[in-house]
């Protein structure tokens, strides 16, 4: 079994973190459709969305079976059916994959949750290292006043409430947001996140993760020309009508 | 009184709250179709009529995910990582809510296979040994582990007789053979190996299964009196 720093393929993994609210699958969604455009294979995947493991997953959500550790426990069992099955496999084809949220997530919430720091890293040993893993970095004010305006409940889990840490929902949604961005501070350093600043206006946020994606690019299969590119060849073509007719006599190479 | 002995990080931080456990955790321990069930119905109701509470619990059996367990088993698209982590969750759903519980009342836990089990699948299934541990250091030390031990020829006829070869017994998910039952001879031998390398480090006291029944559950008797509380 291959371990977190030891794949090796000729895929891209990139990923994007912060709390909810942060605008990091917005970010995601337009990068893709960039990458698609460039004409890159695109792989997108999303947390927790394994059809293995969903059910038991909103089994113990809805009856509230979870303790801090089966919580951690069944979302690292998605996160490995994930890896396994969209992950692993479209790297190896050499796609680029997209993953909207990743192990930074499970670290967060779980650490949040009481989780033993060093345990829950053990336990996502098998994940593959990023390319790169963007951090949407947003004040607290911010995020909850996205996340909780207009909104009427907040689930048992997401608002923290198995924690004790307040009987009102709203208030322990944020009291356990607080400690989640704790721990996304703190793995900066550890993981070497690349911090985005997620107050900025969106199309300038996406300027900025395009350029610091370009260069991770170079040598990745595209399976066609971007739009772009497809248009300069053409006329390059038209502007040097001698080296096409070089091309032509030597019978196409 | 069981020991708030850990094998790796208590992560379910029973050390920090100073947790009691008068009962005592005792497993059985053998590769699939050694008896191990057989010797538990027959403990069970030997321990009750001399006034010990008794709970069992065996692997697949959590509330939490037992039947998803079961369920994405029947499928064709659960990968070697995904299967140890499902094991898992449904080994420590069944650790905090029934096992620890149980012991903290006093509770005599008998468990049909344990961690040693899921590791050993594991192992043959190409997991990192490091992974794996850290992953079950969070499980308690038995007060005892009864390791039921058979040869792979002694296996084969009671396999046979109990019904024929299963495909997750004989490891076809790695289709180790061209069918079942070289798959099975040879998943198995690796399981035993796998066992027998724990048998020193985790101490297992080791009882021969191809014993008769009786003869077999007259020794694991003998060696549960000395374990249990004013035995």
């Amino acid at each position: 079994m291959e371990t977190y720093g030891s794949h090796a393929y000729p895929g891209r993994l990139f990923v994007v973190e912060g709390v909810d609210g942060s605008g990091k699958s917005t970010q995601i969604a337009l990068l893709r459709q960039w990458l698609i455009s460039e004409g890159y294979t695109v792989f997108f995947s999303e947390w927790n969305s394994s059809p293995l493991v969903k059910k038991t997953t909103s089994k113990g959500k809805k009856k509230q079976l979870l303790t801090p550790t089966t919580f951690s426990l069944i979302h690292a069992t998605d996160f490995a059916d994930r890896t396994e099955h969209d992950i692993i496999p479209p790297l190896k084809a050499g796609a680029i994959v997209l993953a909207d949220r990743y192990i930074y997530t499970a670290f967060a919430r779980d650490v949040a949750r009481n989780v033993d720091r060093e345990w829950v890293r053990e336990l996502y040993q098998f994940a593959v290292k990023p390319t790169m893993a963007f951090y949407y970095r947003v004040p607290l004010e911010v995020s909850l006043n996205r996340i909780l305006t207009g909104r009427t409940e907040l689930k048992y889990y997401e608002a923290g409430m198995d924690l004790g840490l307040s009987s009102d929902p709203q208030e322990s949604f944020k009291l356990f947001q607080e400690r989640i961005v704790c721990e996304y501070e703190s793995m900066i350093d550890e993981f070497g996140l690349t911090v985005m600043d997620a107050t900025l206006p969106i199309p300038e946020q996406q300027r900025r993760m395009r350029k610091l994606i370009r260069p991770y690019l170079h040598g990745v299969r595209r399976m066609r020309a971007s739009a772009k590119e497809s248009a300069w060849a053409g006329l390059a073509r038209e502007m040097r009508p001698s080296q096409a007719e070089v091309v032509g006599r030597t019978g196409g190479l | 009184m069981t020991q708030l002995d850990f094998y790796g990080i208590d992560a379910i931080h029973l050390q920090e709250r100073e947790e009691l456990l008068p009962g005592r955790l005792i497993v059985l321990e053998g590769t699939d179709g050694v008896g191990r069930s057989t010797q538990l119905h027959l403990l069970r109701p030997w321990l009750e009529s001399s006034g010990y509470a008794v709970v069992d619990t065996e692997m697949t059996r959590s509330i939490l995910a037992g039947a998803g367990l079961k369920q994405a088993k029947e499928g064709h698209t659960l990968g070697p990582i995904t299967l140890n982590l499902f094991y898992a969750t449904d080994f420590v759903d069944r650790f905090e809510s029934q096992i620890v519980p149980a012991l903290r009342a006093g509770f005599i836990v008998l468990t049909d296979r344990y961690i040693y089990s899921l590791m050993a699948r594991a192992l043959v299934r190409g997991a990192d040994p490091r992974w794996i541990r850290s992953i079950y250091g969070l499980a308690l030390k038995p007060d005892a582990i009864f390791y039921l031990k058979v040869g792979i020829d002694d296996l084969i006829p009671r396999v046979l007789q109990r019904g024929g070869f299963d495909y997750w017994e004989s490891g076809m998910d790695m289709k180790l053979g061209e069918d079942l039952f070289e798959s099975f001879v040879n998943y198995q031998t690796q399981m035993l190996e796998q066992y027998e390398e724990m048998t020193s480090e985790y101490g297992f006291q080791v009882l021969d299964a191809s014993l008769p029944v009786e003869q077999l559950n007259e020794q694991l008797k003998q060696k549960f009196l000395p374990l249990l509380p004013h035995g």
